[in-house]
């Protein structure tokens, strides 16, 4: 039988409460709420409680663990997904995976693990102000984070879906990359985005959060954080609680006892829509209008490749090989550039991602172990047509973000075609079958070029996707472009951070979980200076 | 003009007079039937849909055939009851949309019910759907290929075809 560190830490007594089973409204304290479980709340949790404050988190989602991991799509996206893996943009025309349970997207995530790009901190120190993120004032924050969570290059070699790009990479004389991974002891089973049935995966979930629950803090679960009240008129200290709500779930009626979180400080850290969302519906001062604009989400095009051999795409370590020369090889601001890399399959997500119905989707169907598939992720945010999105709320509060695709978007999608499609000839495909409505599967490069080169993009029937949001909540030290300064407090209310992938003033261009990390830790750790007037111990 | 002409001539004529069309058309079963519980109509519905979007895909046998599709209606019930209200909300529009008879037959062409379709009149629906520029179709018919397909393929004896024998044991 495997351990279980959750269920061992729970039987050890951590303190952990479920908002759903809380019949009356109660009023917790703390010294610091922390709004989020994910990348920037774990980190801030750990860093928090052993600096000696008295910490809470509130998370949205269950608290599931390695024993609850079985394995299963149909277990795992309504379980530990935002809106079941299903969430879309406001026309629909994006999906995007995002974590909705304890440890966030980190729980659920494939484990990329990439430092914050050295073009995007130059881009970030130009345009931003951001003065002092520098890859050298970050570097002892990577280190630091990669080493607790044992991120180092992946010793085994790549499973079939990822060594056919570096093939295809090789043929083409395009360099090609490991991706460094966050796990410990990982057997290589490839089942990363539906929870870590072996605890190897370093996630939040088995790693920060088991820490600061050890030391004394609190944990809320299935608790919507519904909105931050109590701000004084005239000052500018911001709110003095937090109204927590049981997430609605489908079959119950009748009131939902409303807690409070009464806290010195609220750190939010409950994702790049979540985050704009709560200070959003909790009227925040946003006297320039930058709350919740400039949403970023590494928009992903998909190429499937049919192999004369088993390619076993659910098999093996996720997205183990990466190439960036489709990122180096264009300026940061120019032309929008995008990162390679091949996703795990499984058969609920290639079945929803592939085109068309009937005969002809269970003929792509049947050829599920022949497929390979590569993503190309596309680095937005960095031009002036690339505005990205903005998260607004619905007439019932919650949060969608409204990403229109532009054109300046869609050429960036027809490279990424191109590139995928002459890779995947190149590592010796049959046909490629770019994921658009008007697609058909090209036997050719000659022909997929040509095909490719004519295709109509629109928003709907060009598939796009999404596992990364950044931004809504930039820091800038100048309120005119920013919601939060540099340090992550929000400009108008000082009792107030913002600790998470909200921050970014543009996406990343890499898989975004370390920048997340190392940027909420060294922030953390200067929150707990801030506030104390003493240095927080070392996170590891 | 009453408003069933009105209709019809929104939908056949440009596209701005269609999107009306379709907007009265929705926001009337919005209020007329609010109250109905549309997840007792599902299974008709996709008794008409689910065939076509899954030929290929089924089982020949008859009896296997029908416990396919009754697996296929409680994994799409179980998703959208799975969903946050807003979202569960828009899906049970779009499943009342497609069963109230004149919203159904003006959008879909089909004036039979789902049941008795001919599967040939659902490929054209589902066609007109998926390329239509108003973007409820357009949408309306994304829903569709995501809740079905991937109620679907959940489904482990769907996964026989696929050649994938499921997770692995790691006990």
């Amino acid at each position: 039988m495997l351990r279980d560190p959750v269920q061992e830490g729970l039987a050890r007594g951590w303190r952990v409460i479920d908002a759903a089973t809380l019949e009356r409204s109660q009023t917790f304290e703390a010294d610091v709420c922390i709004v989020g479980t994910g990348a920037g709340g774990g980190v801030t949790a750990e860093i928090l409680t052993k600096a000696g404050f008295k910490v809470i988190l509130v998370e949205e989602g269950p608290l599931k663990s390695s024993r609850d991991f079985r394995m299963k799509e149909a277990d795992a996206y309504p379980q530990l997904y935002q809106e079941s893996a299903a969430r879309k943009t406001r026309d629909k025309a994006i999906t995007i995976l995002q974590g909705r349970c304890v440890g966030g997207s980190t729980t659920v995530n494939w484990t990329s693990s990439f430092r914050t790009p050295a073009t995007t901190l130059a881009h970030w120190r130009n345009k931003q102000g951001l003065a002092e993120y520098t890859s050298d004032a970050l570097w002892p924050w990577f280190e630091a984070m990669e080493t607790k969570l044992s991120i180092a290059p992946w010793p085994f070699p790549p499973n079939r879906n990822n060594a056919l790009l570096a093939m295809g990479a090789e043929k083409l004389g395009i360099p090609s990359a490991a991706v460094r991974r966050n796990v410990k002891g990982c057997s290589n089973i490839g089942y990363c985005g539906m929870g870590c049935p072996t605890n190897a995966k370093q996630s939040m979930l088995v790693t920060t959060i088991p820490a600061a629950l050890d030391e004394g803090a609190t944990l809320l679960v299935n608790a919507q954080a519904v909105r931050l009240v109590g701000a004084d008129a005239a000052g500018s200290r911001g709110p003095a609680h937090l109204e927590v709500a049981p997430r609605p779930v489908s079959g119950t009626t009748g009131p939902r006892a409303r807690h409070r979180i009464q806290a010195k400080h609220f750190v939010l850290a409950a994702g790049a829509i979540g985050s704009p969302a709560l200070l959003l519906r909790s009227q925040a001062p946003d006297p320039h209008s930058m709350l919740g604009r400039r949403t970023f989400l590494h928009p992903t095009v998909i190429s499937a490749a049919l192999m004369s051999d088993p390619v076993n795409a659910h098999a093996g370590a996720p997205q183990t090989i990466y190439s960036d020369h489709f990122l180096d090889s264009v300026a940061v601001d120019g032309p929008m550039g995008f990162k390679l890399e091949a996703p795990p399959l499984h058969p609920v997500i290639f079945a929803t991602t592939m085109s068309g119905y009937g005969e002809q989707h269970a003929a792509l169907m049947r050829e599920f172990n022949n497929t390979h598939v590569l993503l190309a992720l596309l680095r937005d945010g960095f031009h002036a047509e690339s505005q990205g999105g903005r998260v607004m709320l619905r007439d019932d509060g919650s949060p969608v973000l409204d990403y229109p695709l532009n054109d300046f978007l869609f050429d960036g999608v027809r490279r990424a075609y191109l590139a995928m499609a002459e890779m995947q000839f190149a590592a010796g495909a049959k046909h490629v079958l770019p994921i658009h409505e008007q697609a058909a599967p090209y036997t050719t490069w000659q022909q997929a070029r040509q095909a490719i080169t004519g295709l109509p993009l629109q928003p709907l029937s060009t598939r796009v996707v999404s596992a990364h949001v950044m931004g809504g909540c930039a820091m800038s030290n100048d309120p005119r472009n920013g919601v939060v300064n540099n340090d992550g407090r929000h400009h108008q209310w000082s009792a107030v951070s913002v600790l998470d992938g909200s921050l970014f003033p543009t996406s990343i261009g890499a898989n975004p979980q370390l920048s997340i990390y190392a940027i909420a830790a060294r922030l953390a750790s200067k929150l707990a200076l801030d506030l104390t007037g003493r240095q927080a111990p070392a996170m590891i | 003009m009453n408003r069933r002409q009105f209709l019809k001539g929104g939908l056949v004529g440009g596209a701005v007079l269609a999107a009306g069309g379709a907007w009265v058309v929705w926001r009337d079963v919005r209020d007329a039937d609010a109250s109905s519980p549309p997840r007792d109509r599902i299974a008709e519905i996709l008794s008409g849909i689910a065939p076509v979007l899954l030929a290929g895909a089924l089982p020949a046998d008859a009896t296997q055939r029908s416990s396919a599709l009754a697996s296929v209606t409680v994994g799409v019930k179980e998703v959208i009851a799975a969903f946050p209200p807003a979202v569960r909300s828009e899906v049970n529009d779009l499943f009342r949309l497609l069963d109230i008879r004149i919203a159904r037959r003006l959008l879909t062409g089909i004036s039979t019910t789902w049941r008795d379709a001919d599967p040939s009149d659902v490929k054209a629906f589902l066609e007109r759907w998926r390329w239509s520029r108003i973007a409820l179709l357009q949408t309306g018919y994304f829903a569709l290929h995501d809740l079905v397909l991937g109620a679907w393929y959940a489904n482990e004896s769907a996964w026989a075809q696929l050649g994938y024998t499921g997770p692995p044991n790691v006990e």
